[in-house]
């Protein structure tokens, strides 16, 4: 008998990894909990240890192997038992070929799951050509996830006040690896660790701020800032108002928001509406890499309390980024994705890809969409939204989160209010279900926003369907 | 050992005292006018605290508090009129009438509120004093609790993060026997809060809150402390409030008894036998004294009366800075 040993998924988001250092070579005798290999994901090197007894006949990755997939077959075992039976070990042969086979059919799987990274990949020449980037002559490809530090690490270069707070940002180089090497850099006193005290370390946050520094504030993810949502909305947001202008708070908290990949109800929500809804927060959600730093960037330097929704899907999303360190996108302007006449599409964060797409295949059927990506969600960008509606006529919001008072219902009003006499049909809105994330995948796929939700509202409020 | 007081210490304290004391009856006094709408919380019979406390503190030192703040503000220096000002909603006040009693603020006097959520102050201050850490400027921050949010859990998250980072924070207990109509003995388990801070190695001493030269005397070994590096330490102030908690309060929680009690303990008529005692000053110069707060405090209330009110046209200003 051999067994296969597989490319391990070492997080809920993991699709591949680097296959960094092999701990036993091909004859090894193994025991269950002998650490074989060692693995690289984007967030950390992790163990692997087998799970069967026996020989580890074949090594089926070479070491230093990068984008090995989940479930691809890195090494064959042949348990002790059968090892010496010839038949069985040439039965053995013909298994890895069965199996190598079967790697094949992973594969094809694999690709199909990530047919939608590529979609938007290849779609880079459909779209508009971006002004905000292509002024500049130095451009780097970079994930979401090296924005976001890089951002980081150039405010805390420029100015001194600017210091990084959280849980696990320090040693651990961030739960989502986005601080990494900061700590080395800048330092214990600028890169703090903190305790599990999410209440405690804003409110601290906070009063560092009122004090004159700057501080950056990561939850592990937002669904954590829930134990802190007192500090954030009853003291900063409201301490310039209630010191008539004495005293402002410059701070940003930052993390990643919305659903992951099954992590269920408590840790897939989208809070975007929970904090726009305040007067006195700015809250920005980029969707792309060059966003998120120019508008990290900017979020740091604001002299305001910022909130700054993250996705931990959109960490590993690359696109080209100036290196300039003075690349800064403004907070409250939207900005066009692709230009249509026939239909506008609204969304932020990872789900603007996912409009992409849809926008694409419905271009095929001669459907030409006006596509927003907020970015700001407050301030929002009511010119960018008002003149493309009153172009379009027709309009079809995209949000993660829950339908009922959500982003959503707020465009939609601003629509009725400033363009009904323009729309030639009801706004529709895709929002998750009303309901709280379940675990199961099909399930959760249910849940959120999909491209067919989107094609098939379209066509409907353009009466094509 | 604790420097000797001087005629001008003793001066500044009772005029402090009884500048809060005089101010918060006629903020009762508008309030019952209808001139003060809202809450208003008064700190009659307490003053002794914050005076106490105000005798070793730096002017470049930090303060947060509660939203029993009146007598804070008049201690930290701000002036009586523009405090009454924000009372009656009037633009002279020190938020321009947006904050209210609860929620003020004087960032050129490091007066850094006024929070009117139970134990939210308590890691803002903590974060005040983490500045200063960061920016070595050698202050500390004082940062005022109440009795209830003593059992509030971003307090202890705020202890346990100033020890560990030995952050130059003090943190006073105002214990004044309620959290609003609840007696301490009823809702704290172990009623000596001075020694919450002992597991996470702050340690706490509790002090007589109603004599202000005990509060003195605690503060600077207290501040001492603090100052020096060695990070936060509690001073748990034993005091009472002669009103109820805000001015809706009839306080029938407590007997007359005891209310009589610690009337009878009335910080200012202790330091004024003091006073008189070591012919620092005689009952006359007192009077004397007494009659200019007395005008003082009343002039405040008309200037707060006649201020004019907020322009609707402000409504939206300082919403972002």
């Amino acid at each position: 008998m051999n067994s296969k040993i597989l490319m391990p998924a070492l997080s809920p988001t993991m699709k591949e990894g680097k296959l960094a250092k092999w701990l036993k070579k091909e004859g090894d005798k193994i025991n269950p909990g002998d650490v074989i290999a060692e693995i690289e994901t984007d967030k950390a090197t992790m163990e692997v240890e087998a799970a069967d007894k026996g020989i580890l006949s074949k090594l089926l990755v070479a070491e230093g192997a990068d984008n090995v997939k989940v479930n691809e077959e890195i090494a064959i075992l042949i348990t002790e038992e059968s090892s010496n039976n010839n038949k069985k070990n040439v039965k053995a042969e013909k298994d890895i070929i069965k199996n190598k086979l079967s790697i094949n059919d992973n594969k094809k799987l694999d690709n199909e799951d990530n047919n939608q990274q590529k979609n938007i990949n290849t779609s880079e020449k459909h779209l508009i050509k971006d002004k905000e980037i292509s002024s500049y002559k130095d451009l780097e490809k970079i994930s979401v996830r090296e924005a976001i530090n890089s951002a980081i690490r150039e405010e805390m270069k420029s100015d001194k006040s600017v210091f990084l707070i959280g849980e696990e940002v320090g040693e651990y180089q961030g739960a989502y690896k986005v601080s990494a090497g900061l700590l080395k850099e800048f330092g214990k006193d600028r890169i703090i660790d903190t305790p599990i005290s999410e209440e405690g370390f804003t409110g601290l946050a906070i009063g560092a701020a009122f004090n004159g520094l700057k501080p950056i504030v990561e939850y592990m993810t937002f669904n954590f800032s829930m134990q802190a949502i007192d500090q954030i909305v009853n003291t900063a947001s409201k301490t310039h108002y209630m010191s008539g202008g004495q005293i402002n708070v410059p701070i940003v908290f930052r993390g990643p928001n919305g659903a992951a990949s099954q992590v269920a109800a408590q840790h897939s929500q989208d809070f975007t509406s929970w904090y726009a809804h305040c007067p006195g927060l700015k809250v920005l959600s980029p969707s792309n890499a060059a966003d998120a730093k120019g508008l990290l960037k900017s979020a740091i330097r604001d002299p305001n309390p910022v909130i700054f929704l993250e996705n931990e899907i959109l960490y590993n999303y690359e696109s080209n980024v100036p290196k300039d360190k003075d690349f800064l996108i403004p907070i409250g302007k939207a900005k066009k994705i692709k230009e249509g006449n026939d239909v506008t599409i609204i969304s932020y964060s990872l789900c603007v890809n996912i409009c992409l797409e849809a926008s694409l295949i419905l271009e095929k059927e001669g459907i030409k969409c006006d596509l927003i990506d907020l970015r700001t969600i407050r301030p929002i960008d009511k010119e960018t939204i008002i003149n493309s509606v009153k172009k379009t006529n027709r309009a079809v919001l995209i949000e993660e989160s829950w339908p009922f008072c959500g982003v959503n219902s707020e465009i939609s009003s601003i629509i009725m209010e400033n363009a009904f006499d323009y729309l030639d049909s009801p706004v529709l809105r895709i929002n998750s279900k009303d309901v709280p994330m379940p675990y199961a995948l099909n399930l959760e796929k249910e849940c959120l926003p999909k491209k067919e939700d989107i094609i098939e509202a379209v066509k409907k409020v353009c009466y094509k369907d | 050992m604790t420097p000797k007081l001087v005629k001008k210490d003793y001066l500044k304290m009772y005029k402090t005292m009884l500048t809060i004391r005089r101010f918060e009856e006629r903020a009762a006094q508008l309030y019952g006018r209808g001139l003060i709408g809202g809450f208003c919380h008064l700190y009659i019979g307490q003053e002794a605290v914050v005076v106490g406390i105000l005798m070793t503190i730096d002017q470049k030192d930090t303060v947060v508090t509660t939203y029993r703040d009146h007598g804070h503000m008049i201690a930290r220096g701000l002036e009586p009129k523009k405090i009454m000002a924000e009372l009656t909603g009037r633009i002279d006040g020190y938020s321009k009438g947006k904050g209210g009693s609860m929620h003020m603020f004087s960032k050129s006097k490091s007066f850094y509120g006024g929070h009117g959520i139970v134990g939210a102050q308590a890691p803002v201050g903590t974060g005040i004093a983490l500045a200063h850490k960061y920016k070595k400027d050698k202050q500390i921050c004082r940062t005022y609790i109440g009795d209830g949010a003593m059992n509030n859990g971003q307090v202890f998250e705020s202890f346990n993060m100033a020890s560990i980072w030995k952050l130059p924070v003090l943190y006073i207990i105002e214990n004044n026997q309620y959290g609003m109509g609840t007696s301490v003995s009823k809702v704290a388990a172990g009623s000596d809060l001075y020694k919450r801070g002992e597991p996470f190695g702050i340690p706490g001493t509790k002090v007589d809150g109603m004599d202000v030269l005990k509060v003195r005397e605690a503060s600077y070994k207290a501040t001492k402390y603090v100052r020096s590096g060695k990070g936060p330490y509690i001073l748990e102030m034993q005091t009472y409030r002669f009103k109820g908690h805000s001015m809706s309060d009839p306080a029938q929680y407590r007997t007359k008894k005891e209310l009589e009690n610690y009337k009878s303990k009335d910080p200012i008529e202790k330091l004024k036998k003091i006073i008189i005692k070591k012919k620092i000053l005689q009952l006359k110069e007192i009077e004397k004294i007494d009659d200019s707060i007395f005008s003082e405090i009343k002039e405040a209330a008309e200037f707060a009366e006649n201020s004019p009110k907020p322009s609707i046209n402000d409504l939206y200003n300082d919403v972002y800075a």
